[in-house]
């Protein structure tokens, strides 16, 4: 799960990492009433989700609250990359000396949260990886012992020369570390990290991700989920606990796991359709989640014919089957839909599906062919 | 022979008093899998499908001397179930739950190695060595004893690389699921590795999908590591950059962990990638026909040039040599 930047920095401040005083606004008049009380210069910043907003004119510097105002009005509701601005962040423009990059992934090949630092912050850190991948300092640290001070003390050194902000910068790494598993984050980041002036390092901008399988011990982060900036379909799918992605297709694909409803999608293509959508039921089956799952497919406008695909497992053929009948009796589809049910309690699944008289396939080839065909014949 | 599992595996099932739990361990038994017991705290002393359920790990390992254990409880508690498995002496312990914590198995795989155990999973179907033993929720009557060994990273795409086998009649050795999550116990080097030394496997079908590179790493031990012939098919072709597939470890992140990439990795090996989980059995016919076609070539040309070979392997382990000490003395300068 993604969250916005300020709610990101509402987690670093609640361990303790430096960041600059700032407020959320939704309408023009408060983001300049904001500017007023802090009677200083402003950054107005788009909160999305989608990364590259400053490339895109999402971040503005403000001198006045008069020019907040104008900023604001111009920002909110701003389509960057298919996401529209609901809020800004207001905040204290500070001056930059320096900026740097500090991040904490979860790597898979050492299955270890690893710190990056860098001192080419401000910019993408991928960009950076590619190109000048020198400049980049890596520490895979031991989940079971954790990160201790030397560690960050020595990745600090790798930014600044000077003590104090040696310092200061070891204890922000530290409190990071904190927060990634305070959350349970996949990805925490301060990008840039930034030194002032008068020595002070700050975090001026933040990003966290929330593992999705951690939410449920996770409920004031999982409170943070901004439901507008996502796709109502894919909203409606997490709640009845299926794994919904939207694609541009026309093929709905309704597919037991998660590799073979990719494997599904692929087929698809290969055989000259396109698929509306990735969907997995998921492992341990419920007719209800069938019905659901048919819903949210027919729903899109996109869809020309349906294919349901189930290889028995933990999912048993029997359950679907029923969801399936279920789903056709409060539907009443308009799309053809082609079937392909084997695995787990394959004869009892059968049996339950001879009423509805659906097209069948044995393959899995030979039921996305079929599918292509008859949405072919439907359009 | 097989992997992992077989006739001497001795299994208890973690959470055998829930919905799947109970359907799996009856599935189980009914393949032939020696199941012992079960365990779920606080229904100690009762039966499931007429097996006794204990209320710990360490209660039922040593009332029935269990060497292996699966885990069906629901995913706050799976982490904690693995680490009683492993604490009580469990070797091998599947966990097939959904859903478990990344951050949880960070913690929890570094404890089961150390307590010399294997894990597979989470978020797997287990494995099963054909007519001998079934781990997990694989269908068992999709599978046919035979001499190919299958990895997966997935489930149900599993069952239709086996399916399709199957029907071509190319049975199977083990067929394992290793899971779809970041962060698991047993990777595909370590099964790669498994089959590899597994004299009755012949064959190898892995599959792969998108995220990480895991595929990529196996394609570099198979060409160093792995004689016997190998298939692939990768799930996730048509998936968008940035969005997670089902599987939390499903996701192209910042560009890398495509398909493609991990075709091209595969492909430059020599491994060829099937278009469709239907194509596997051809292709891994043929590969093993010429596989076998060169191991005929190798012995007729073995006893003419035995000598000159042994003379070149001597060279070669010198180079390495040197190469390694260079390697150290390097690393020693940068420590300094």
């Amino acid at each position: 799960m993604k969250i916005h930047e300020y709610q990101a920095k509402e987690i670093f401040a609640s361990v303790g990492i430096p960041v600059p005083p700032g407020e959320v606004a939704s309408d023009p008049g408060t983001a300049e009433a904001i500017a007023v009380r802090y009677n200083k210069p402003v950054m107005v910043k788009s909160q999305v989700l989608v990364g590259g907003r400053g490339k895109a004119g999402g971040v503005k510097y403000a001198e006045s609250p008069e020019a907040a105002r104008v900023l604001a009005t111009k920002i909110l509701g701003m389509d960057i990359k298919g996401e529209t601005v609901n809020k800004v962040l207001i905040t204290e423009a500070v001056d930059i000396l320096s900026e740097s990059y500090v991040g904490i992934i979860l790597d898979r090949a050492t299955q270890r949260p690893v710190i990056m630092v860098s001192p080419a912050g401000g910019v993408d850190i991928e960009e950076v990886a590619a190109k000048t991948p020198e400049k980049i300092h890596k520490l895979a640290v031991d989940p079971v012992v954790g990160l201790k001070l030397f560690q960050a003390r020595d990745l600090a050194y790798t930014l600044y020369r000077d003590i104090g902000q040696v310092r200061k910068c070891a204890d922000i790494l530290m409190k990071l570390y904190e927060a990634f598993w305070k959350v349970d984050a996949s990805l925490v980041e301060i990008n840039p990290l930034i030194t002032t002036p008068g020595g002070d390092v700050l975090a001026i901008d933040a990003k966290v991700n929330i593992d999705d399988n951690a939410l449920f011990r996770q409920k004031e982060v999982e409170a943070m989920r901004d439901l507008d900036a996502e796709e109502a379909s894919e909203v409606k799918a997490r709640e009845a606990d299926l794994s919904y992605v939207k694609l541009d297709g026309y093929i709905g694909c309704c597919v037991n796991g998660a590799g073979l409803a990719m494997a599904t999608m692929d087929l698809v293509k290969r055989y000259g359709g396109d698929p509306a959508n990735f969907l997995d039921i998921g492992g341990s089956s419920n007719p209800q989640k069938v019905v659901t799952a048919m819903s949210i497919i027919l729903t899109d406008p996109n869809v020309r014919a349906v294919l349901i695909n189930i290889f028995g497992g933990i999912t048993r053929c029997d359950d679907v089957a029923t969801g399936i009948v279920q789903a056709f009796e409060e539907f009443k589809p308009t799309v053809p839909v082609v079937v392909r049910l084997t695995g787990t309690n394959e004869k009892e699944g059968q049996k339950i599906l001879a009423s509805c008289k659906l097209p069948s396939a044995d393959t899995l080839d030979e039921a996305v062919k079929k599918a292509i065909e008859l949405a072919g014949n439907a359009a | 022979m097989a992997i992992f599992i077989n006739k001497k595996t001795k299994l208890l099932v973690q959470g055998i008093t829930g919905r799947d739990g109970s359907f799996h361990a009856e599935q189980m038994k009914k393949y032939g899998t020696d199941v012992v017991g079960g365990v779920t705290p606080g229904k100690g002393g009762t039966k499931v499908a007429g097996i006794p359920v204990f209320n710990t790990v360490s209660e039922a390992v040593k009332a029935t001397k269990a060497n292996t254990s699966v885990i069906y409880v629901p995913p706050p508690f799976a982490a904690d179930a693995i680490l009683e498995a492993a604490d009580a002496g469990i070797k091998l312990i599947v966990c097939v739950t959904e859903g478990v914590p990344a951050n949880d198995m960070m913690k929890v795989v570094p404890f089961v190695k150390e307590r010399g155990a294997r894990l597979i999973g989470p978020n797997c179907p287990g494995l099963i060595s054909t007519d001998m033993s079934k781990v997990g929720i694989l269908p068992g009557n999709i599978v046919k004893k035979g001499s190919v060994g299958v990895v997966s990273r997935s489930g149900t795409l599993t069952y239709e690389a086996i399916w399709a086998l199957t029907l071509a009649g190319m049975g199977q050795t083990t067929c394992i699921g290793i899971g779809g999550d970041q962060v698991i116990g047993t990777n595909f080097i370590d099964v790669l590795d498994a089959f590899q030394n597994d004299k009755a496997t012949k064959g190898i079908v892995m599959i792969g999908e998108i995220g990480g590179s895991d595929e990529e790493m196996a394609a570099r031990f198979i060409q160093k590591n792995v004689t016997k012939p190998v298939v692939a098919f990768i799930a996730g072709q048509a998936a968008p950059p940035g969005k997670r597939m089902g599987h939390a470890g499903a996701i192209i992140s910042g560009g890398s962990g495509t398909a493609a990439d991990k075709i091209k990795a595969l492909n430059k090996v020599g491994i060829a990638v099937a278009g469709s989980p239907t194509e596997i059995p051809g292709l891994l016919k043929e590969a093993m026909k010429k596989a076998s076609a060169k191991a005929d070539k190798k012995a007729v040309k073995k006893s003419a040039t035995q000598v000159k070979k042994s003379d070149k392997k001597v060279k070669k382990t010198d180079k390495k040599d040197k190469k390694s000490t260079k390697k150290a003395t390097t690393s020693k300068a940068k420590k300094r």
